[in-house]
């Protein structure tokens, strides 16, 4: 019995380290990077350590150092663009998941397919000709311009995870509200919708980080006009690892702000009952 | 309470048709129940009824409103699931609750009806629990409230225990019969368990590709199956081959391909027709060699030898070599014959059909 124990106990050990080093370590990192002020080579630790660049990232700081701009406008420009964009795309995606998971759609494999396309083919050329049609239609360098590239991206997700939400809850549960006097819409709204909100949570967040990441599109779409935050983060990585640091680390917030979220509404009561 | 007509129903399905011209009628307050093997067309009729399926052509009445026209949410049916099809985010109480809501019944009124409708189906304490929280039996006895508590017109039931244990099935199975006795809905039952048919029913409707095959009390359809079809699909019964030798009334004589002389009852028989004789097991009745005399003379009555003799408790279940055919019988416990013994057996003429195609 002992010897099984003990090995339980330092095979726990090894995956704790594991994961240690696989995903926390690349954090610690990252977060050391954003307090070093000075720290020369054969040192472990930084020589001297404080908040500085967090200050300048966050505004409350003006600096001269090369790359050192206050991100605040470039993360209330994301956070704008990715909510305008889960939006929307949930706006055309709930729709079009319903409608292909419900309904006979000619089609409807073919279509779920096209959604597919903008992320099936290498980006950058898809984007250097969507960047000529954009710039005829006079989107080119706009917010407005990148909130449909974000689109055109995040839809994949949108559509493909509603649809397969929306497969996955048996007809019969909206024929049930039918036969108890339910519109269509009534049954729709009352049953369906709620016995999908989990699925539909996981879509729109999978658009929103999508969005928030977001790099190639708005590179050859956006710029130099509009700045978002993964923008920021690459014209400042290549000369202040510090200040990439701090932006890399508030990219991050959100995405797990929403994981948390996630998880929370999957735990709810009557997910279990959908299995 | 209104009845349910279905008029001329047909639906395709590219070549094959579902249902193929139906007509029938459910009586004010009855129990009728579909009966047949899958793809009989038994489901498609229910859904035709609840509106999720649009029949290709005929009309479908309750009472004097015609309702094949309007939406299922308007035609005033309750529906229970084979799967229940409770709602899993809601509680039993907003289970039973949505449909009265839907209604725009007030606050007190909708409790009130709930708790009628648990008190109904003996689930009293359990308004706060979730579907999962819940056994099968409890689960299908909720969906059979969330239906009962809208007071429908018409009551259907979708092969409603058939996701039960054995034990259960039988124990719900005179509930409903109890509870449809007791507020006498005009229901439709589907099943295609023939012992739930005969259990549960008023009147029964065997169904087959799409055609209704015989619609009659469950006795007379046990005792008087219209084809080959409904005597083999209702219960045992050994089918034994020939050619209708004489015809007198409803009675016919049939000689089998062993040369024996079978007489039994059947309608509309031709002289020379081929037909089936269908002999139940528990009619075959074992004569002591003192009793040669019967009702009919020594008509029906036969020598037949014993092939095997297993004994399943409350009875003995024999195989037995008639003439060139091969049968079953059940027997008395108390008298077994062995397996190789030849014995007098008797078929009452009046419990063997004679069955055209």
């Amino acid at each position: 019995m002992f010897n099984k124990k003990m090995l339980v106990v330092s095979v726990e050990i090894i995956f704790l380290i594991f994961v240690f080093l696989l995903v926390i370590w690349p954090m610690m990192s990252l977060f050391i990077w954003s307090i070093a002020e000075t720290w020369y080579w054969p040192s472990t630790l930084p020589q001297k350590m404080g908040f500085d660049y967090w200050k300048q990232a966050l505004g409350m700081q003006q600096s001269l150092a090369i790359g050192a701009v206050s991100i605040v406008p470039a993360f209330f420009l994301s956070l704008m663009i990715a909510i305008i964009v889960v939006v929307i795309s949930m706006l055309i995606a709930i729709p079009a998941g319903y409608a292909l998971a419900k309904y006979r759609i000619p089609f409807g494999a073919f279509i779920l397919f096209l959604f597919l396309m903008p992320n099936a083919f290498p980006q950058q050329p898809i984007f250097v000709n969507l960047l000529r049609t954009f710039t005829k239609l006079g989107l080119a360098g706009t917010v407005s311009g990148v909130i449909l590239v974000h689109i055109l991206v995040g839809l994949v997700f949108g559509v493909w995870i509603t649809n397969a939400t929306f497969k996955s809850i048996p007809p019969y549960m909206e024929e049930a509200a039918r036969s108890v006097g339910a519109s269509r819409f009534q049954a729709f709204y009352k049953i369906t919708l709620p016995l999908a909100a989990p699925g539909l949570l996981a879509s729109a967040v999978f658009v929103f980080i999508t969005s928030l990441d977001e790099f190639t599109g708005t590179f050859f779409v956006g710029l130099p006009f509009v700045n978002t935050l993964p923008m920021t983060l690459y014209s400042s990585s290549g000369y202040n690892m510090q200040f990439a640091s701090v932006i890399a680390i508030i990219l991050l917030i959100p995405s797990i702000l929403f994981m948390v979220l996630i998880q929370r509404v999957l735990k709810a009561e009557y997910v279990g009952g959908m299995g | 309470m209104p009845d349910l007509r279905l008029v001329n129903i047909v639906k395709t399905y590219g070549k094959l048709r579902a249902i193929d011209n139906l007509n029938l009628t459910v009586e004010d307050g009855e129990l009728l129940t579909l009966l047949g093997p899958s793809g009989c067309g038994k489901t498609t009729t229910l859904r035709a009824v609840t509106g999720f399926v649009a029949p290709d052509s005929g009309d479908i009445y309750i009472g004097d409103r015609k309702i094949s026209d309007i939406p299922p949410e308007k035609r005033g049916i309750g529906l229970v699931f084979q799967n229940y099809a409770l709602w899993p985010h809601m509680t039993v109480f907003q289970n039973l609750a949505f449909g009265l809501q839907l209604k725009k019944m007030s606050k007190a009124q909708i409790s009130k009806k709930v708790a009628e409708g648990l008190t109904i189906v003996k689930l009293e304490e359990l308004e706060d629990r979730y579907p999962r929280q819940l056994s099968g039996g409890q689960q299908q006895r909720v969906a059979l409230a969330r239906a009962l508590v809208l007071e429908p017109d018409i009551l259907l039931l979708d092969e409603p225990l058939s996701n039960l244990d054995a034990l259960l099935r039988e124990q719900m199975r005179f509930e409903i019969a109890q509870l449809h006795k007791q507020y006498g809905i005009t229901t439709i039952y589907v099943t295609h368990d023939q012992t739930e048919a005969m259990v549960i029913s008023d009147r029964i409707a065997v169904l087959n590709k799409g055609k209704l095959i015989q619609l009659d009390t469950p006795a007379e359809i046990y005792s008087r199956p219209a084809n080959k079809f409904v005597a083999g699909f209702m219960g045992t019964t050994n089918f034994i081959h020939g050619n209708v030798q004489d015809i007198s009334g409803d009675y016919g004589a049939v000689e089998t391909n062993g040369g024996l002389i079978l007489h039994g009852r059947g309608l509309g028989l031709e002289k020379g027709q081929e037909v089936d004789v269908a002999v139940r097991p528990e009619n075959v009745e074992f004569l002591r060699q003192s009793q040669a005399s019967r009702p009919h003379g020594d008509l029906n009555i036969f020598d037949a030898r014993v092939d095997r003799a297993t004994y399943v408790g409350e009875l003995i279940d024999y195989q037995l070599t008639l003439g060139d055919s091969i049968i079953r019988a059940k027997g008395d416990v108390r008298r077994k014959r062995a397996a190789g013994e030849t014995v007098k057996i008797y078929i009452d003429p009046d419990h063997l059909p004679v069955l055209g195609e």
